[in-house]
């Protein structure tokens, strides 16, 4: 295959990945999130303490990270068709790849916050702040620097999953790299599949690391 | 309150942290601004309000903390153990602002520590804690009056014991004014004995010279009634420590001393 050839498909490949990975991203974090706070605040000791609800949200992540995402995926077929009408294509793969990606999300913010300083919340609590002024204005900014690398790890898995999402109806690079590099055996193709994620891997640990450094910035912790 | 750890938030500058429990009062942002600046003034940090927590000295930190405390216009201001984490010198600065806070905002501080220093150079009066209860509770003054205080021992510690089975150890309170006075000379030429010191633990607290010594004199304690009753004429307080039974009790476990200044 020429280069010529190989332009078009590598475009709409990468298009498509980037579609489907930027948007469960954001599907991930926005019910990632709230999970991951409510895990800590309902754990024992917390602030909103409160034993069933703690394991039933911990029983349903961990059943989320125990499956491989391949299986996950086939499994969620007949969800996905009820959300989106379909299972294939990459609008369709949005929904597996959220699914798979919150419960792993949840528990990277479930460590963030934790590691906030349980003084800052006395402190806040002595202000006379209500539970959601603490998440709001104490847990999530204190852990910001831990969240954002957080979401880039998310991200880059994201982008390994999609790949596995393109080997059962989804688009993007990993279909392509499926279709050329095994079916046809096209080696040279193959490697510059490989290069171009190497690629897109890189560019987003950068950012992310670039945004987490310049959070850190503000200033060192207090203790 | 102010804590001994500060818990500022290292993502909001000095002046946002200051702002903060007005932001939950619900105050507009005009006048958060206006009044975390003048808090900020009042603790002698005006220059930092766009610094981070992070770029600032334990001391600075604290007197964030104490800004930030007074934001909500708090009658009492709680300060647990607010000097403990910083040095011998910072410890008194802080304890200066707690004190100008006090006389100019007629601010009640009640101070939780275990720096009997602190006590000694801010507090009006002292409470003793034990295992969650008051034990002891009086001004400085009224400890020190009081005779097996414990506080007052740890105020003004004294130690030694005596040379010899022939001889008295006696503990005295200096307070008020016969404090000024040059008793130990004194009852040394008016009974013609040598008197050795032992231990003794003297401090200026609030202008007036205070503080308890502990003196030998020869003699069992049959010959040295006069002596004894002399001490007290002068207004002192007097307490003879048996050998065989201390004056001072046994400390079990260390107090936890909570302090006021009205």
């Amino acid at each position: 295959m020429t280069w010529s050839e190989m332009q078009p498909l590598l475009t709409q490949g990468t298009v498509d990945t980037l579609y489907m990975v930027l948007w469960s991203a954001l599907v991930t974090v926005l019910a990632g999130l709230p999970l991951g706070v409510l895990l800590v605040l309902t754990d024992k000791g917390g602030l909103l303490a409160n034993t069933p609800v703690n394991k039933v949200i911990g029983v349903i992540v961990n059943i989320g990270r125990s499956l491989p995402f391949i299986i996950l995926l086939i499994a969620l077929i007949p969800f996905t068709t009820w959300v989106v009408g379909t299972f294939i294509g990459p609008t369709a793969m949005i929904v597996p790849l959220a699914v798979g990606a919150i419960p792993f999300f949840a528990r990277l913010v479930e460590t963030a916050i934790r590691e906030v300083d349980h003084g800052l919340v006395e402190a806040v609590q002595s202000m006379g702040g209500s539970i959601p002024t603490i998440v709001r204005k104490v847990l999530l900014p204190q852990a910001l620097p831990s969240l954002v690398s957080g979401v880039t790890t998310t991200v880059i898995v994201l982008i390994g999953y999609s790949a596995m999402a393109g080997a059962v109806g989804g688009e993007g690079l990993g279909s392509k790299a499926v279709t050329y590099g095994f079916q046809r055996f096209d080696n040279q193709f193959m490697l510059v599949t490989v290069v171009l994620l190497v690629v897109i891997v890189t560019v987003v640990q950068l950012i992310g690391d670039g945004a987490v450094r310049l959070l850190a910035r503000r200033g060192r912790t207090t203790t | 309150m102010v804590f001994q750890h500060f818990n500022l938030l290292a993502s909001r500058t000095v002046q946002d942290n200051v702002e903060l429990p007005l932001e939950i009062l619900g105050v507009s942002g005009r006048d958060r601004a206006r009044k975390a600046l003048d808090l900020l003034d009042l603790v002698g940090l005006s220059d930092k309000a766009k610094a981070y927590p992070g770029q600032l000295s334990g001391g600075q930190k604290q007197r964030v903390g104490i800004a930030r405390a007074l934001a909500g216009d708090p009658k009492v201001l709680l300060s647990d153990e607010a000097t403990s984490a910083l040095d011998p010198e910072t410890t008194r600065s802080v304890l200066q602002l707690l004190r100008d806070l006090n006389q100019q905002l007629g601010l009640t501080v009640l101070l939780i520590t275990h720096e009997m220093d602190v006590v000694k150079t801010v507090c009006d009066s002292a409470a003793l804690m034990r295992r969650g209860r008051v034990v002891e509770s009086g001004t400085v003054r009224e400890l020190l009056a009081t005779p097996g205080s414990e506080l007052a021992h740890e105020l003004f510690p004294v130690g030694g014991t005596a040379s010899g089975p022939d001889s008295t150890v006696v503990d005295v309170t200096f307070h008020g004014e016969a404090a000024g006075r040059p008793v130990i000379s004194q009852l040394s030429r008016t009974y013609n004995i040598d008197i050795s010191i032992l231990g003794a633990a003297m401090d200026t607290v609030g202008g007036n010279q205070i503080g308890r010594m502990r003196i030998e004199l020869p003699g069992r304690f049959e010959e040295n009634v006069v002596p004894i009753g002399f001490l007290r004429e002068q207004g002192l307080q007097a307490v003879v420590v048996e050998p065989e039974a201390p004056a001072v009790p046994v400390r079990t476990s260390a107090p936890l001393t909570k302090e006021a200044v009205k």
